[in-house]
């Protein structure tokens, strides 16, 4: 049918630059809505908050972002994120914290590697049992959340060395650490989606495991790293709000994880996989912090910033909703 | 014209810019078996769908029942009760009910309110299909059912409904030689009937066996509508094409020394002792009914599956495969009869799709995979195998049947396979673009390559293999050269 493939071109051609464009203009109107209407927006104070609470939800979703786009969920994102701070904290007070620098930087490589370590979990059931990620992640999101308040006894393990908390309230030729650690890990991500070939496999299992193993491809392999990379990604924000906080408890942080899955799909990622950018994901980010900051500043509640974080994932899936229909 | 169920004229329809239909007529007599042919996209469906009230067509449009009516277009509601009713080949029933609650299903559309008595449907169940004469157990799951069995209680739902017109879409596509017969006999019976039966299908043998008259679409314009008597397989599909095709018997070259050889190999309760040598240049054709063994004898060369006994060597080397990239490694490719499912990610570009199997070498240096190494691959391809391809962004499945068959063959080439096993390449393919991939096939072979052709089509396995091995129930019953039998007994031997 040559008008069916024809309408499908155009829309093809333009779903990738849709998404960036959809979000782009999201973030666009949502800036100048609060540099008009609330006070002291554009504040440098105002913009160095954003800079430094947007990176939390941020690196938790590019966590989200990768199962989503292979087809499935990591729910642990944040109990993975705490079980990473627990452990460099631990080991930075109980340890090394006497080994100075060099103390430091094996905490924190221990706090990655259990992370990555409870991703690597997921990942080896997902693939070896083939187990649906929802249920496996599930699992293992309890799993971490009970073992967490044994280990601390239901407190938490506060004060960390001042250089340690440089990561979450330092700041590099003016711009704060955290957006940096955020732009860079998503930069990375980035990357290695479009010019790798196992983010080019993520993809591919995505939208059909099984033709993708029919194919040649180490299916499992691709779940087990994907996992592997979204667990660390997640130990990545438990350093950051380890390092802003100057303290971690389990449950920290707990409210994000389905935000992080509505700031995934309002970027367009499909939510029966195979399709899904960083790049939108990062501007769409970028425009929840704008409304929860400008919305702060009106006076309004955090509560009803949420709702309106809601009513917008809603709006714009709606707008959308015409064009995936004819695709 | 009392004899007319269904007549309509001046029937177009446009989808944005594209005349889908022009001013296409349509005659459905009472009691008869009419074919829709044509080949994809030349506006079979459009025309079903208006027929059943789905779209509306273009002003203009006359229907008439044989009756004094003549009505400008057909809605939904009026198409049923005419007992106008379509069997799309997806059989559109509830997989987790009872066949007994399918079958009565569409009483509760009318009435949704009316509660649901079992016994009362398993009643009204069992007189359909007393009516219809085979053997249905109401009570069955229709999850549990073979899709020969499914259709039966497709069929005997739309006759619960009231069913005079039944439109059946590709209703053989997925039955053995077997079931098909079957269909085919109930067919008749049903036309006996009274009942009007419109049969839309690619296997020219099935169209011509049990339809009285052929009704031919060709991009969107009519072609004709002529009686099946004295129609020809050619003819037909050079009807439908508007080109002639000129098949002719493959010329069997001398083979080359053996590539692939299997000694005793089984696969418990799939085939068993299973011997066969495969030449270098030659196409081996595997043919046999379907649950005969072919594809899963595939999926063990392809090492999906493990054999349990028996032994494979390649050039005299003992081959064992824990996975099928040990295969593709070892130079083994293959092409799934399920390109739906398994052959291509559907969704995915077409480069994409090209790409898959090669990103080891693509991904030069390592960790660095160029999206312009992806599609210089890929429209090296389209051009090799003369796909048609607007723009190679695209999902794979905006492409017609045969030239997603291209890409899969295509990703699979990309690995420079010694030994490619071609499971079925032409189902779902058009009569025209099927002559091109064989074109392929063959030219495949000449340069050397190791086929093999796994098809339950007699004459595709006659006129293209050089040597045909018949399974039957997991084992081998027979060898034969093409050249030494005709299609018919081939065809024969297959579905003794």
């Amino acid at each position: 049918m040559t008008i069916a493939s024809s309408a499908r071109r155009r829309l093809r051609l333009s779903t990738d630059t849709l998404e960036i464009g959809v979000m782009a203009l999201l973030l666009a109107a949502s800036f100048g809505f609060f540099t008009l209407m609330a006070p002291g927006f554009l504040s440098g104070a105002n913009i160095r908050s954003m800079a430094v609470q947007l990176p939390e939800l941020g690196l938790l979703s590019l966590a989200m972002l990768l199962p989503i786009i292979s087809g499935g969920l990591n729910l642990a994102v944040t109990f993975t994120a705490n079980i990473a701070g627990l452990t460099t904290a631990w080991l930075v007070q109980n340890a090394l914290g006497d080994a100075g620098a060099l103390g430091l930087v094996v905490s924190v490589g221990a706090g990655l590697a259990v992370g990555a370590a409870a991703g690597f979990l997921i990942g080896v059931i997902v693939a070896r049992v083939g187990a649906h990620p929802i249920l496996v992640s599930l699992g293992v999101m309890i799993f971490l959340q009970g073992l967490g308040e044994f280990l601390t006894r239901g407190g938490g393990i506060s004060g960390m060395p001042a250089s340690f908390q440089w990561i979450g309230g330092g700041s590099v030729l003016g711009v704060p650490v955290p957006i940096l650690v955020f732009l860079l890990a998503a930069a990375a991500l980035a990357y290695f989606m479009q010019f790798t070939r196992t983010g080019f496999s993520i993809h591919m299992v995505g939208s059909n495991l099984r033709a993708t193993e029919y194919s040649g491809i180490d299916v499992r392999r691709v779940l087990i790293t994907l996992y592997t990379i979204s667990g660390l990604l997640a130990a990545i924000a438990g350093m950051v709000m380890l390092a802003r906080f100057n303290s971690v408890r389990v449950g920290h942080g707990e409210s994000y994880l389905l935000i992080t899955v509505l700031a995934c799909f309002l970027a367009g990622a499909n939510p029966f996989g195979g399709f899904g950018r960083v790049l939108p994901l990062v501007l769409g980010l970028m425009s929840l912090q704008v409304i929860a900051s400008g919305m702060n500043l009106m006076g309004a509640s955090q509560h009803l910033s949420i709702a309106v974080w809601g009513a917008f994932l809603i709006v714009v899936m709606t707008l959308r909703m015409p064009f995936l229909k004819r695709s | 014209m009392g004899d007319i169920a269904l007549r309509a004229d001046h029937v177009s329809k446009v989808f944005g810019h594209s005349r889908v239909l022009d001013d296409v007529s349509f005659e459905l007599r009472r009691g008869e078996v009419l074919c829709l042919a044509g080949e994809n996209g030349c506006g079979k469906s459009t025309l079903i769908k208006i027929l059943n009230g789905v779209h509306a067509p273009e002003a203009g449009a006359v229907f008439s029942f044989g009756d004094d009516t003549a009505i400008g277009h057909i809605t939904p509601r009026e198409a049923r009760a005419r007992g106008i009713h379509v069997i799309w080949q997806d059989l559109a029933l509830f997989a987790h009910l009872s066949v007994a609650e399918n079958i009565v299903f569409d009483d509760y559309v009318a009435n949704p309110m009316r509660p649901l008595s079992y016994r009362a449907a398993r009643q009204q169940a069992r007189e359909v299909i007393e009516r219809l004469g085979v053997q249905l157990d109401p009570d069955t799951r229709v999850e549990e059912l073979s899709i020969a069995r499914r259709q039966l209680v497709a069929i005997a739902r739309v006759l619960r409904a009231g069913a005079r017109i039944i439109f059946m879409d590709e209703p053989t596509a997925s039955l053995t030689r077997n079931e098909v017969r079957t269909l085919l006999d109930l067919t008749r019976a049903l036309s006996a009937q009274g009942i009007s039966i419109v049969f839309v299908s690619h296997r020219l043998a099935e169209v011509l066996a049990v339809c009285q008259r052929v009704t031919v679409l060709r991009n969107g314009k009519l072609v004709g509508t002529y009686p099946t008597e004295g129609m020809t397989q050619a003819r037909l599909s050079q009807l439908m094409t508007g080109q002639e095709l000129n098949l002719v018997p493959r010329q069997t070259a001398p083979s080359g020394e053996p590539v692939l050889e299997l000694r005793g190999l089984s696969r418990r309760g799939e085939f068993e002792d299973v011997s066969l040598t495969l030449n270098r240049g030659e196409i081996l054709g595997l043919t046999g009914l379907l649950g005969a063994g072919r594809t899963e004898l595939a999926h063990v060369v392809f090492g999906m599956t493990q054999p349990t006994a028996g032994e494979m060597r390649m050039h005299g080397k003992r081959l064992t495969l824990r996975s099928n990239r040990d295969a593709i490694r070892h130079g083994i490719a293959y092409v799934s009869e399920d390109r739906l499912n398994l052959g291509l990610v559907q969704s995915q570009s077409i480069n994409m799709n090209t790409a898959v199997t090669v990103l080891g070498e693509l991904e030069k240096p390592r960790g660095f995979l160029a999206p312009w190494r992806v599609r210089a691959l890929t429209a090296e391809w389209i051009r090799r195998l003369g796909t048609k391809v607007s723009d190679a962004e695209l999902a794979v499945s905006s492409l017609s049947g045969g030239n997603q068959q291209r890409v899969v063959i295509a990703k699979w080439l990309a690995t420079k396979p010694e030994v490619l096993i071609l499971d079925c390449p032409t189902v779902g393919v058009d009569i025209g673009a099927k002559a091109g991939i064989f074109e392929i096939i063959r030219q495949l072979a000449d340069d050397g390559m190791a086929i093999i052709l796994i098809s339950d089509e007699a004459g595709e396995i006659w006129m293209n293999a050089d040597r045909v091995i018949v399974l039957r129930e997991g084992r081998v019953s027979q060898e034969l050269t093409p050249a030494d039998t005709t299609e018919e007994s081939l065809e024969e031997i297959i579905n003794a």
